[in-house]
């Protein structure tokens, strides 16, 4: 059944999102080819969305792909899927968090995994990219891409503006030139 | 159940939740201010253990926090309440959200909008690796790893889940080798 298989999945990508919303981002991506639910490119628009709305990326994004599947109850059942690993292991972290504060294990385990996440994370930015049409299908409009994509990296590094504002601007330059 | 502690927790949350974007990090200082300082339900020190077990958790650390404090505050129905009051404003924002885009998508300039915004959220991803990155504290080898890590997702087709768990069960094994090393030079 569609739920079952949406819930568990979700479940599973829930157990592993180490780090944040972000790193759900390559899980879907996996899991959506892997079943065969829909194309990265149509993912790519998914979380696009989900990336100009306010709560997390990987969320948004499971809660969307979730509906595409199976209408709201898929929706909603995925949601319920991503979250329970997170309220069932931060009910059990929270009687446990003396033992872990100082726990040496703790810090070494997370520095190790979170290397493995910005390695994750850079994946799915540049598979995400590859779905872009206007990157691949080359042109002065790949160049507007690219200098889009590396604005909003300078901006994000070296100023304080807000995130909605960058992608608001974005979206403007890609009306008019895109 | 209907509680004062318990509508505080919704109705903060439920406010906080809309504005934030950009991922987990920007709603902590609202969370900071609305949760510790207006409404006092939790002290400062007990925000600073939320905000470690938070990142230490599966999950996106906004909501992670959100769940903790309820339970700090009022136990599970507590984190019932804050979880519900983040994510309702979430939900209503999406399905307004896909309602619109299924109206729009094959709109030309809906469509050349996206590809902007495709290529902001593709930044922002990238921001969210970097900043991962530049939290770790052992930088050289955390490096190697991430490339290695990129290029073995670059050439195979390997489940990314794999590589989490198998670094969960090496970063552990590591772990015990070097404390097993740190016990015997404190011995000697």
């Amino acid at each position: 059944m569609v739920y079952v298989k949406l819930f568990i999945n979700f479940f599973i990508i829930g157990c592993f999102s180490f780090g944040g919303g972000y790193t759900m981002l390559p899980l879907i991506d996996n899991l959506i080819s892997k079943e065969g639910w829909m194309s990265t490119e149509q993912l790519t628009e998914i979380i696009s969305i989900s990336g100009m709305l306010p709560g997390s990326i990987g969320i948004n994004a499971a809660i969307f792909v979730g509906y595409e599947q199976a209408g709201i109850t898929g929706a909603f059942v995925s949601m319920l899927g991503l979250l329970s690993p997170s309220i069932a292991s931060l009910i059990l972290l929270a009687k446990l968090f003396n033992h872990l504060k100082e726990h040496e294990a703790t810090k070494f385990v997370m520095n190790g995994l979170k290397a493995i996440i910005v390695g994750l994370i850079i994946f799915s930015a540049i598979k995400f990219s590859f779905t872009m049409e206007t990157l691949v299908n080359f042109s002065y409009k790949s160049f507007i891409f690219l200098g889009v994509l590396i604005l909003t990296l300078v901006s994000l590094t070296y100023s304080r503006i807000h995130p909605l504002m960058i992608i608001l601007i974005a979206g403007i330059i890609g009306a008019a030139f895109l | 159940m209907l509680h004062k502690k318990n509508i505080d927790l919704f109705i903060s949350f439920f406010k906080i939740s809309p504005i934030t974007f950009g991922g987990g990090y920007s709603m902590i200082s609202l969370i900071e201010r609305e949760i510790v300082l207006k409404k006092q339900l939790i002290t400062e020190q007990e925000m600073t253990e939320i905000l470690t077990l938070a990142q230490i958790a599966p999950g996106a650390v906004a909501i992670n926090s959100a769940i903790l404090i309820g339970l700090r505050v009022s136990g599970l129905i507590g984190s019932f309440f804050s979880l519900l009051g983040i994510m309702l404003p979430n939900i209503i924002i999406l399905a307004i959200a896909i309602l619109l885009y299924s109206l729009f998508h094959d709109n030309e300039l809906v469509k050349a909008a996206f590809h902007g915004i495709g290529a902001a959220v593709i930044g922002l991803i990238l921001y969210a690796g970097y900043t991962m990155w530049k939290s770790n504290e052992r930088k050289l080898i955390s490096t190697i790893v991430s490339v290695l890590v990129l290029g073995i997702l670059l050439i195979t087709k390997i489940n990314p889940i794999f590589l989490i768990a198998g670094g969960c069960v090496i970063t552990l094994l590591l772990y015990q080798v070097h404390d097993s090393r740190n016990k015997r030079k404190k011995l000697m």
